[in-house]
């Protein structure tokens, strides 16, 4: 950011609302308020959309799980009621490795990597939604997720049997296990379909009230389900990182049955939302970074104005008035921020509290959540399982070995969805963690599990001879591992913030937080409502229109 | 299609529907006077084109495009151009009228017809099927047209039956593609192809539909194919010989030693009873070797026994003559039959008795002089003793053992019973536990314990009070399995036979109050002579025809309804002793149950026999009564607690039965 070019300056210069950062729920909230008739302002630090949420080339995503806390040079005019602001990097722990460097060389512009991976949405999911509401599906092409499976240190991966015919299909299983998963989806299904005509005074209540307050785990149990089955459930369908059999150690995050429910409810009708979908997840083509880019274009239709490579240096309390990296001022009583964005210490110093208190959201502090994110990413050639592309794996707690307390997730993306060459598979692991060395040590030991590590050209010829199954097994061409750092969004009136990629599968929390936040900003507005309401009206307007 | 819910019309749709109504019927006026016309214009053809694109149901108009393009075609065979266009042309218009209606019956006939002509090509016709069945791949039309094209094109059955297992993999709820599979895989089966071996094929097919049953039980289609493949396991394909009377290494004699094997008859002669696993044709002196020593049985007639007038039958008897031989003292005649081996008996099926079979018993012949027991009443409420029996009397119940390579079938059965015990929860799964438990009796080894008859009644019991819509099956189902278990040794039949004092000691089968509805197991019982079947919950009579021997038969209290019922009794030409009080015969005049039996209708000699030419509106009245009565030789006839008993009926039955004796426990001539 050193060779900054020279700006023209933005014209006009007072919104609504400046949004600061290009993530995921940044642009959400930019669609939602440029679609309700705001006028917005969305700028981003960064030479590309997305922030957190991006899809890169391998080299700059490298550069940016390194930028280390890049602090814009300070600004001259020692202004006191001006802010200044650092950006601050989530990352810790990076560790990048390079197998082949001709090889990603000779294909560097063919990889779109995402930052937040291992990710995916549910066809059912509030997201999908909200790309229908807005009308921002259009611009971006989804495809299914062929396969899903669980995984176990042994390396074998056994399919998660989520719909009748995969489990009249599946090899694994016993007819026995068969029946009692078939009666339990039976039962979740009867459930739904029985509290969807509530009203209905005739209706049988399937659940008690008591099963659904019950943790899950033993609800699994209470209907005889065996472990393993359970263990596909809890993990490979309902997506839960953390070990539900020892309660009492991590007894916060021990889900209830009522929830269990929902994600079944989740699953079972992604499943059968579209009918050329086969399959409850999928993956749009070209990574991640295409929806945080695909509201922004919304958003832009609707009259947003967008400005990359533009960091916000500093506030201006007085002026209600932000100071760009230009130098220009740009006034808004509403501000969202990154979350990466700090108040400078230097600044923090000299403030008085009630300043403190208006900026609370940028104050830095003590590590607000104690999880944090260890993610993995392995450009590998083969695939972990032939024949197949694009592929789901988790690893519940304990499978990988003793001591792993959160299940690890894997996604495995192929050329199909343009997110790396042909032969070559981009692998995305990540786990929940409280510390870095053990995150990383839960990732290292999937990826082991799956893939043949490099070894030196002489010893190549030895290893083969030795294990012929690693043989199957795929190659790592490129690595990174890195930890990153968890950020909830707040809402603090003038100035608030928006939320860092979470340790989910999908975008659900994400979402919802961003919905939050847009009625907190935008008094109790439905997000997207005019949309559906005057499609039919303005079709003479920009030709989006809403696809099913 | 399956599970899309019918919409209501809404009043536009109504009135769009009621104009296309009176289109088509103006459409239908013109096209039908063509039709009588015999108008094969172009023009006339394109009209009924129109009408079938329209309703795809017309008939008529299917029938028509037929004689239109014989009409075209007469003279024409040899211009290959002209014949290939025309048929063509009725392809597709067949297509059309299927895009509209896909199960419309014409269309799809329409279609076999011209294909059978042998001008187009079926590989279209597969295309096309796919295409169809893609769309709705449970259709029954498509996969019995598929059927039809794959017989005309030289496709392998291995390719459809992968494509069977390849739809049941896309949906195994597809009921069709189930069926279409056991349907190739029964061609398969009998042909004993390469990789079809039964005992190979048949356990692979359990496990490929345990999947499905095992994941939703409440899918039938797995259901369907599983008791299909039951019927594979349990039933050989060629006909066996199951018991015979008398049995291999059996002395007939009427010494009181052996009470079973004594036989008394008046007509000098005796029944010679053979019994199959299944109806067979055939049976005849010349497929049968009958060796004696007694003479006048040189062409023996076989007849088969039952109810229709068919000549196959699952029972066969001959009779032997002894008294042609006119020897006053006791001797000791050696008699050999010998069965299969000149051909000749064939199942229904068409499968040939393959299995030869021999049996050889002694005849002591008496000259007894009896009592004259024709003014002696029999009563059924005293008079029996528990008969002491001796093992060496029973052991002849023991079947015949024919192997026929059982081991795979009592293995592939064992291993489904332990299976299916698990889903013995539901309905189903405790009917197909208790039919799995019969086959194992039925093909386990004879003398085999351990056949679980307790279990299988209990299931039926416990099917009675669940499902009681099909109440009445499992309650015949849960006779049969009581009758089996009577039967299957001689400890548990010997407790229920006794001996009847005032008939030379005679021994009774007593059936009597165990809520039966059915008979079965008569192979086993093809000896007994005196049988009391009361107080059961019998409907008919139907089985007891085995039992040539049968004499003396209680059917009191009882569901029997009418005479019809009773239609099996008149092949029992030794039958003296008939009760079939406190019945409800005469609430209905014909069974409906039983309406194939013989009835006024079908038949018009009654009128012409003496007692219908004295007393013609009794015969009418009592029509059934009539034609089962006058066939029996009865002596004895209880007939009190029905509708029909009366002092008209009392006085009507004499004339029937000329012989009768006691008639409601009155003697009628002194």
């Amino acid at each position: 950011m050193s060779d900054l070019l020279p700006y023209p300056p933005l014209d006009p210069t007072t919104y609504d609302l400046i949004i600061v950062g290009t993530g995921v729920p940044s642009s959400i909230l930019a669609a939602g308020a440029s679609s309700s008739g705001s006028s917005v302002l969305h700028l981003d630090p960064n030479p590309f959309y997305g922030s957190h949420f991006a899809s890169l080339s391998l080299p700059d995503l490298t550069s940016f799980l390194n930028s280390n806390s890049l602090s814009p040079p300070p600004s001259n005019t020692h202004d006191f009621l001006s802010v200044d602001l650092v950006n601050r990097s989530l990352y810790s722990s990076v560790e990048i490795s390079t197998f082949e460097p001709e090889t990603l060389e000779q294909h560097s512009r063919t990889f779109n990597i995402d930052l937040c991976g291992p990710r995916a949405v549910f066809c059912a999911d509030e997201s999908i939604n909200l790309m229908l509401k807005s009308g921002s599906n259009s611009y971006v092409e989804f495809k299914s997720v062929d396969a899903s499976f669980v995984g176990d240190s042994s390396g074998e991966l056994r399919n998660v049997p989520d719909s009748r015919g995969a489990i009249f299909k599946d090899k694994g299983l016993t007819l026995l296990e068969k029946n009692q998963l078939m009666k339990f989806f039976k039962l979740v299904q009867t459930h739904l379909a029985s509290s969807s005509t509530e009203h209905d005074e005739t209706a049988v209540k399937v659940m008690s009230e008591e099963d659904m307050e019950s943790p899950f785990v033993e609800f699994l149990s209470k209907m005889r389900l065996p472990q393993k089955i359970k263990s596909i459930i809890l993990y490979g369908i309902a997506m839960l990182d953390h070990d539900q059999d020892n309660t009492e150690e991590t007894c916060e995050h021990v889900l209830k049955t009522k929830e269990g429910i929902d994600r079944l409810a989740l699953y079972i009708t992604s499943i059968s939302r579209f009918s050329n979908a086969h399959g409850a997840l999928m993956y749009p083509m070209y990574g991640q970074g295409e929806l945080p880019q695909a509201f922004c274009r919304r958003a832009a239709v609707k009259g947003c104005v967008y400005v990359l490579r533009m960091p916000v240096t500093a506030l201006l309390l007085d002026k209600a008035s932000v100071r760009l990296a230009s130098g220009q001022e740009i006034f808004s009583q509403k501000l969202v921020m990154d979350p990466c964005v700090n108040i400078g210490l230097e600044s923090l110093s000299s403030l008085t509290d009630q300043q403190k208190e208006t900026l609370r959201v940028l104050v830095p502090k003590e590590t607000s959540s104690k999880e944090k994110i260890a993610r993995g990413i392995c450009i590998i050639r083969g695939s972990v399982k032939a024949e197949i592309s694009n592929a789901l794996v988790v690893f519940p707690p304990k499978s990988l070995f003793p001591e792993q307390l959160t299940a690890v997730r894997v996604l495995q993306l192929g050329s199909g969805l343009a997110v790396c060459p042909p032969d070559m598979h981009a692998l995305y692991l990540s786990t929940v963690c409280g510390d870095d060395n053990q995150g990383k040590t839960a990732v290292l030991s999937a990826i082991s599990t799956l893939i043949r590590p490099q070894v030196p050209e002489d010893l190549q010829t030895d290893s083969i001879a030795e294990n012929d199954t690693a043989v199957t097994k795929p190659v790592v061409i490129w690595r990174a591992l890195y930890v990153q750092e968890l950020v909830k969004g707040e809402f603090g009136g003038e100035i608030s913030s928006t939320s860092s990629p979470d340790g989910n599968l999908n975008y659900n929390e994400i979402v919802e937080s961003a919905m939050k936040l847009y009625e907190q900003l935008m008094g109790n507005k439905e997000l997207f409502k005019e949309e559906t309401e005057n499609t039919a009206e303005e079709d003479d307007g920009d030709g989006v229109e809403i696809e099913d | 299609m399956h599970g899309r819910p019918r919409k209501a019309y809404k009043p536009e749709e109504e009135a769009a529907s009621a104009s296309k109504a009176v289109k088509l019927r103006s459409l239908q006026t013109q096209f039908m006077s063509n039709h009588h016309h015999k108008i094969y214009t172009k023009e006339a053809i394109d009209l009924s084109t129109k009408l079938l694109e329209i309703n795809p149901e017309a008939y008529t108009a299917w029938n028509y495009r037929k004689l239109a393009v014989e009409d075209t075609l007469s003279g024409e065979e040899s211009n290959q151009d002209l014949v290939k266009s025309i048929l063509d042309e009725e392809l597709k218009v067949v297509e059309s009228a299927l895009r509209q209606n896909f199960k419309s019956y014409g269309a799809w006939h329409h279609r076999k017809w011209v294909l059978s002509k042998g001008h187009s090509s079926v590989g279209n016709e597969l295309r096309l099927l796919d295409k169809f069945q893609s769309l709705d791949s449970r259709n029954f039309h498509a996969w019995n047209y598929r059927r039809f094209v794959v017989e005309l094109t030289n496709r392998s059955k291995e390719d459809e039956l992968k494509y069977t297992e390849d739809m049941i993999s896309k949906d195994f709820s597809n009921y069709s593609a189930w069926h279409n599979r056991s349907v190739l895989l029964s061609s398969f089966l009998a042909r004993k192809a390469e990789g079809f071996m039964p005992n190979e094929k048949i356990p692979e097919e359990y496990k490929l539909v345990h999947d499905a049953i095992f994941t939703d039980e409440d899918d039938q289609s797995g259901w369907f194919y599983h008791l299909w493949l039951l019927d594979q396991t349990v039933n050989v394909e060629t006909p066996l010989l199951t018991s015979s009377w008398p049995s291999h290494a059996r002395c007939l004699n009427d010494s009181s030693s052996s009470k079973l094997t004594t036989f008394c008859s008046e007509s000098g002669s005796f029944p010679l009873i053979l019994y199959f696993d299944q109806a067979v044709g055939g049976v005849s002196s010349s497929s049968v070797a009958v060796d004696s020593e007694l003479r006048g049985n040189e062409d023996l007639v076989w007849e088969p026994v039952s109810n229709k007038n068919s000549q196959v039958a699952s029972v066969w008897v001959a009779r032997l003559n002894y008294m042609s031989s006119e020897p006053c003292f006791p001797k000791e005649y050696k008699v050999k039959v010998r069965i299969g081996n000149s051909p000749g008996i064939v199942s229904s099926r068409g499968c040939n008795f393959s299995t030869p079979y021999e049996f050889v018993f002694t005849a002591h012949v008496h000259d007894t002089v009896r009592e004259d027991s024709q003014e002696v009443i029999v009563s059924w409420t005293d008079g029996f003793d528990i008969w002491d029996a001796q093992s060496k009397d029973l052991n002849f119940l023991v079947n015949l053992d024919q192997q026929m390579g059982l081991k795979w079938r009592q293995v592939a059965i064992e291993e489904e019973i332990e299976l299916f015990r698990a889903l013995s929860d539901s309905k189903i799964g405790k009917l197909t536990l208790a039919r799995l438990l019969m086959a194992k009796a039925m093909i386990s080894e004879s003398g085999v314990k351990g056949v679980h008859y307790e279990e299988i009644l209990e299931l039926y019991s416990d099917l009675m009070v669940l499902d009681s819509s099909h109440y009445r099956y499992y309650k015949d189902e849960h006779s049969v399995a009581l009758l089996h278990k009577v039967t299957s040794s001689t400890a548990s039949l010997s407790r229920h036979l006794f001996q009847y004092r005032d008939m030379n000691n005679s021994i009774c089968l007593r059936l009597n109050n165990l809520s039966l509805s059915r008979i079965a197991s008569v192979e086993k019982l093809l000896f007994v002579q005196m049988l009391d079947l009361s107080h059961n919950e019998l409907h008919s009579t139907e089985g007891l025809e085995a039992m040539q021997l049968l004499s003396c038969l209680n059917l009191s209290h009882n569901r029997i309804r009418s005479f019809s019922a009773l239609d099996s009794l008149r092949h029992l030409k030794q039958l003296r002793v008939l009760d079939v009080s406190h019945n409800n015969i005469g609430e209905h005049s014909v069974d409906t149950t039983r309406y194939l039996c013989s009835s006024p209708l079908s038949n018009s000699e009654w009128t012409e026999d003496e007692v219908g030419r004295q007393m013609p509106s009794l015969v009418t009245k009592y029509w059934d009564a009539y034609f089962v009565l006058r066939e029996l030789n009865l002596k004895q006839l209880d007939i009190l607690g029905n509708v029909i008993a009366g002092d008209e009926f009392s006085s009507f039955v004499p004339q029937v039965v000329p012989k009768l004796v006691w008639l409601d426990g009155q003697k009628l001539r002194s």
